[in-house]
């Protein structure tokens, strides 16, 4: 009898435990976010570790967001050019792109390629510095390893995110006309004036409201993995790092792509 | 007479997690002294440096430093002690992101008001007073062992600190260059006005340096007292620890014959020769 109402208790335990883990985490990751955002401000000594961090994050991302870019965009103008024409509506292949590109294609695929190269770098360089002490020995020289490390990784990631993602817009769009126009002979003058045309402010506003949101969500759960990596049941050390990453980036895309829907659906 | 401040550990149990490595510690660091802590690898040494430097969560009792009380201080007095507190720890912990002046230079530039050049002389000192002064433009990772350790001893006396630990300062270092830093700390004892608690293991540099000596083992606090008290006790551990014995054993630790030849993957008998039973000279008689 006892028995049996305890593996009652254990099936009920179970879940909520992980649901109370969980919760713990999503708190424990809000309150790294507020610090973070707090500290980008302190002091003049913020303004170069930020420019540094912009150079690493933004500048050095400048060709592979290009290259995803222009790919996109070329693929974008191909097959919309093949479905639009079978209705014989290849004027709209301009609109087709422009919506697509500034509104969903060209934050998400911006923010995921930054995950992938600039993201994971982060958390290995601070889950680094966790385990060789480096973090520790910040901390006992009174400076603050959120204000050092986390901070201007933050307000790179507000600068970079949402002009990386207009230079994917201009690249893509650019794409799109390359091989609609040129390759395919869709009208010029229509896709130019369909792409200016069919874009709203609204449009532009909306790409870069959910630029800024991916921004946070990127760096945010980069760093947070990062600095926490020692707290990682059972795998301390490298292996925890390796780990810490992995995580990371696997946790930024799935938010990323969940986030960008809640965004659609409530900007639009 | 100086005020350095003094270190009481009331009852404190540390240990990571629900793993205790020491409990119940009551030990008192006279201030302006120069305290060692002893004993042997594992015993928790490293791990009572990052009690008392909070960056460990304190399990049980309470730390004490210049009488404050570390656990109900206000964020002002917390950041006043970390200034005036210069840590080294075990492999340096230098950042490696930083080259070695930088890293040196990095809490004058957070703390002070001083000039670029006067933070550029005081780092040149430092560097010098460890035998660095060459090194200033290398990055962490390509200096040695030793020469990491005496980059974070330089670091750690940038802020001219009240308090100093150091986590094995001596470890790893040629023996000219530990007699060196051995001579360093007595001149640095002798003219500031310092608190300092150095983990160790050279037990030479114990007997020309320590005021006071804490000796950690099974789980707790196995002696503290001054080198003479040391020197003189009877306690068998100690002694054995003191005299650098090992313990006596009946049988050899060997108990396994090596791996025979035909066992291994790859023979290389032709390039090593034939491994032959060990040697039998003056040294290995038995
Ligand atoms: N991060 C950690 N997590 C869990 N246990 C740890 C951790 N670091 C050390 N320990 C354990 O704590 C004990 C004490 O370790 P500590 O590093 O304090 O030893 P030590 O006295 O400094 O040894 P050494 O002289 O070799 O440096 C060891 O048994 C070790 O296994
Ligand atoms: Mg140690």
């Amino acid at each position: 009898m006892a028995e049996k109402a305890q593996g009652g208790v254990f099936f009920l335990a179970l879940p909520g435990r992980a649901f109370g883990r969980v919760l713990s985490e999503l708190g424990g990751t809000f309150l790294f976010f507020l610090q973070a955002v707090a500290l980008m401000f302190a002091g003049w000594g913020q303004f170069a570790k930020t420019v540094r961090q912009v150079y690493f994050i933004g500048v050095q991302s400048v060709t592979v967001i290009a290259l995803i870019g222009l790919f996109t965009g070329m693929v974008m103008g191909m097959q919309l050019y093949y479905a639009l024409s079978v209705f014989g509506a290849d004027g709209f292949l301009g609109t087709g792109v422009a919506l697509s590109m500034v509104r969903e294609l060209a934050p998400v695929l911006t923010a995921i390629m930054l995950t992938g190269r600039a993201g994971s770098a982060m958390t290995a360089e601070i889950g680094v510095m966790r385990i060789s002490e480096q973090i520790d020995a910040l901390t006992i020289m009174d400076i603050n390893p959120m204000r050092y490390l986390v901070a201007p990784k933050m307000a790179a990631c507000l600068i970079s995110f949402p002009i990386l993602t207009a230079f994917f817009n201009l690249i893509a769009l650019w794409g799109g006309w390359l091989t609609g126009v040129k390759l395919l002979g869709a009208n010029e003058g229509v896709y130019w004036s369909r792409v200016q045309g069919s874009l709203d402010w609204s449009d532009i506003e909306g790409g870069f409201i959910k630029s800024l949101v991916f921004a946070v969500l990127v760096c945010t759960i980069c760093c947070f993995e990062g600095y926490n990596t020692h707290t990682r049941s059972g795998h301390a050390g490298p292996e925890g790092v390796s780990q810490s990453t992995t995580s990371a980036v696997v946790k930024s895309c799935v938010v990323v792509l969940a986030a960008d829907y809640i965004l659609t659906s409530l900007l639009w | 007479m100086g005020n350095a401040p003094s270190i009481r550990l009331e009852g404190l149990s540390i240990g990571y997690g629900s793993t205790v490595v020491a409990r119940n510690l009551d030990i008192e660091f006279p201030g302006g002294k120069l305290s060692m802590v002893v004993g042997g690898s594992g015993s928790g040494k490293s791990t009572l440096l990052k009690h008392i430097l909070k960056l460990q969560p304190t399990k049980e009792g309470r730390v004490f430093i210049g009488g404050h009380d570390m656990s109900g201080l206000s964020a002002r007095e917390q950041r006043c002690i970390r200034q005036r507190t210069g840590v080294l720890f075990q492999d340096g912990a230098l950042l490696g992101s930083l080259r070695l002046g930088d890293n040196i230079a990095l809490p004058l530039r957070e703390h002070t008001r001083l000039t670029e050049g006067e933070i550029m002389r005081i780092v040149n000192d430092r560097l010098a007073m460890v035998g660095l002064d060459h090194a200033a433009n290398l990055f962490p990772n390509e200096l040695s062992g030793g020469m990491r350790k005496r980059a974070g001893l330089a670091r750690a006396l940038v802020m001219d600190p009240q308090v100093l630990f150091c986590d094995e300062p001596t470890s790893g270092l040629d023996p000219v260059m530990s007699a060196e830093l051995d001579q360093l700390m007595l001149e640095m004892m002798c003219q500031f006005d310092m608190t300092m608690v150095v983990v160790t293991h050279d037990l030479r540099s114990m007997h020309a340096l320590a005021d006071f000596v804490v000796v950690l083992g099974d789980e707790r606090c196995l002696f503290q007292g001054t080198i003479e008290d040391l020197d003189a006790t009877k306690d068998p551990y100690l002694r054995r620890f003191l005299d650098r014995s090992a313990g006596e054993r009946a049988t050899s630790r060997l108990t396994l014959p090596p791996i025979s030849q035909d066992k291994m993957k790859l023979d290389c008998a032709d390039i090593l020769g034939a491994k032959a039973t060990g040697r039998k000279d003056g040294r290995c008689s038995n």
